[in-house]
């Protein structure tokens, strides 16, 4: 299977879907006016369309692996459990717990620092090389190729080889006989922190220039056109017109940078494993180390019961200061 | 484009992009030099320099190391996953498109709820439920909780583009007597097929990747799937970075050969539904 013809397709089905977008929002029964009233089990049919058990599959697997396990954090906060024996009911015990912690309140804010941090990292950068990688010059296609390599490795595997390439002893800290170059980075308590958001960004920086790329390349070639009419340069282009275009893309991927960061497990679990001390502890770490190494499970879903609250604060916050329902207007308008 | 292009060339652009290279190719050249090092020249050359002779023993000593019964996991466990969360999706997505029912709609907006959930989040009752249901330590342990969090990004997908199918191919089948069965198979599916692909693509890559359901779910080696099977290996093989390099790199080939063989495809499947 060649690119090209895997393509096909999806470029064949775009144009059909966008002509026919408008006629989707009335109702069935209005190709039908009048007088059908005689067939009545027809039009019944029309309207209610196929049956309700075709859902069951979907909603089962949802309900019971994702629903219920969601209603059961908030439940075993309330319990006190080590993982093997009967939870036990215990009240607001944990919550107390977690909030007297001086690990977890620590937990909570490194990720918010490392929320912040990492995005003012990854915007710029992902902006930036997306609106790059959209331009048409060979050498800018044949970097967008190589830029996509990171992709290629699970978080695991990142981790891994970073670990190997940070390494003091063996690592890049001896490739260039630099000085700066030789610290143990993800060994110092001063640096392991922002030696993770270096990785971080390395790792999801080519996923969200992908992104931005596309968005890019739906502005329409005319409005750049204008503005050069009107004498704006590059600078002004890119304040004035791409930005600006550029809207729904920097909310989606704000959207997905900002949650993702309450989600960044696997890297640090690798990478450091939350050390040295409790430098990188961050909370999702926080909560698998409290749960699955300490045993605790009760502190551990308080955890859990903050992660999801803020996961889905946020994601609520950003999609109002977007405007309501920005995924499917969006995608009935393309 | 070519209004931009004509001007003067764009140097900030050009220098950040080339710097940005670097940034990206000095670890995956490590990677791949440090793969096909001798264990020996490891420890006492350059990281960056080739090697004094080029090897493929780390290859062979991951691979005489289980690594093709990991492979075989994730495959198994990727497959399955995938193969049910796109039925049950597709299902579902029809419904929820064409069907007026309250139900539909009621089911819609909790899948779409259902997209915020953090999995992270969950995984101390699905550990419960999973012990319960003496699935422990088996990889159905690690299939049944990803289905349930695939759902409903693919459910999101799969409506969209169903939308943009016009009713009147719906009714008309209706109207020529088509129940549901046959609505679906000649009608839903060959229609939905492009975006299956793609989502297809996205919901394989989260599962093939995913770390934390085989951390706390599984156990024993003969369960292991690849991204915890890297981790094993930096645990078992301290002294032999190469052969953990080059599992890294075979656990990204098959990523690699899709990128070569359909690079839009598998960009349309990282980036589904986010980008438009």
């Amino acid at each position: 299977m060649t690119a090209g013809q895997s393509h096909a397709p999806l470029t064949g089905a775009a144009p059909a879907a966008a002509a026919t977008s408008a006629d989707e929002g009335t109702p069935p029964s209005s190709a039908h006016p009048g007088g059908s009233l005689g067939r009545s089990s027809d039009r019944r049919h029309l309207q209610t369309g196929p049956s309700n058990w075709l859902l069951v599959p979907a909603l089962s697997f949802f309900g019971v692996f994702a629903l219920l396990p969601l209603a059961g954090v908030v439940v075993l906060s309330f319990f006190a459990w080590d993982g093997l024996g009967t939870p036990q009911f215990a009240g607001l015990t944990a919550w107390f717990q977690v909030f007297q912690d001086p690990v977890t309140l620590n937990a909570m804010w490194l990720t918010l620092l490392m929320t912040v941090l990492s995005y003012a990292v990854q915007f710029p950068l992902s902006l930036l090389l997306g609106v790059f990688m959209a331009g048409h010059q060979r050498y800018r296609e044949v970097f967008s190729v190589l830029y996509f390599l990171p992709l290629l490795f699970s978080a695991a595997a990142t981790g891994i080889a970073f670990k190997a390439l940070l390494d003091p002893n063996f690592g890049i800290s001896r490739a260039f006989g630099l000085d700066f170059l030789s610290q143990d980075w993800l060994g110092s308590p001063n640096f392991a922190f922002y030696t993770l958001i270096m990785v971080i960004s390395w790792s999801f920086v080519p996923f969200h220039s992908l992104l931005y790329q596309a968005g890019v390349r739906q502005i329409p070639t005319s409005m750049y056109e204008a503005a050069t009419l009107d004498g704006a340069g590059r600078v002004r282009q890119f304040f004035n017109v791409t930005l600006p275009q550029l809207k729904y893309t920097i909310v989606t991927s704000s959207t997905l940078m900002l949650v993702g960061s309450l989600t960044y497990f696997d890297l640090v679990f690798i990478l450091t494993g939350g050390g040295p001390g409790n430098a990188t502890r961050i909370l999702p770490l926080d909560m698998y180390l409290t749960g699955f190494r300490s045993y605790q499970m009760g502190p551990a879903s308080v955890i859990a019961v903050i992660l999801v609250a803020v996961g889905l604060t946020l994601s609520l916050i950003l999609n109002r200061v977007s405007g309501a329902d920005r995924m499917e207007s969006q995608m009935e308008g393309a | 484009m070519s209004t931009r292009t004509h001007r003067s060339p764009n140097v900030v652009g050009g220098l950040l992009g080339f710097a940005w290279l670097l940034v990206i190719l000095v670890p995956i050249y490590y990677i791949v030099v440090t793969s096909v090092r001798p264990r020996e020249d490891y420890f006492s050359s350059n990281p960056l320099s080739l090697p004094s002779e080029f090897t493929l023993e780390p290859f062979r000593y991951v691979l005489e190391n289980d690594f093709l019964r990991y492979f075989a996991n994730s495959v198994f466990v990727t497959v399955i996953t995938v193969v049910a969360v796109v039925t049950a999706s597709l299902l579902a997505s029809y419904v929820i498109v064409r069907s007026r029912t309250r139900l539909a709609k009621f089911s819609q907006k909790l899948f779409l709820m259902g997209i915020a959930i953090p999995l992270q989040a969950t995984i101390i009752p699905i550990y419960y439920l999973i012990v319960q249901l003496g699935l422990y330590d088996t990889l159905w342990a690690l299939i049944l909780p990803s289905i349930a969090f695939a759902i409903p990004i693919t459910i999101l997908i799969l409506t969209n583009f169903l939308r943009d199918v016009p009713g009147e191919l719906y009714e008309s089948m209706t109207i020529d007597g088509a129940n549901d069965w046959q609505m679906f198979r000649s009608l839903v599916l060959p229609l939905a097929k492009p975006a299956v692909v793609t989502v297809g693509i996205y919901d394989a890559l989260q599962v093939w990747n995913g770390f934390l359901f085989p951390l706390v779910l599984t156990q024993s080696s003969d369960k292991r799937v690849l991204p915890l099977s890297l981790w094993a290996y930096q645990g078992e093989f301290t002294v032999n970075i190469p052969a953990v390099l080059a599992a890294v790199m075979l656990s990204a080939l098959p990523i690699l050969v899709l990128y070569i063989a359909g690079r839009r495809q598998l960009i349309s499947g990282l980036t589904a539904g986010f980008s438009k």
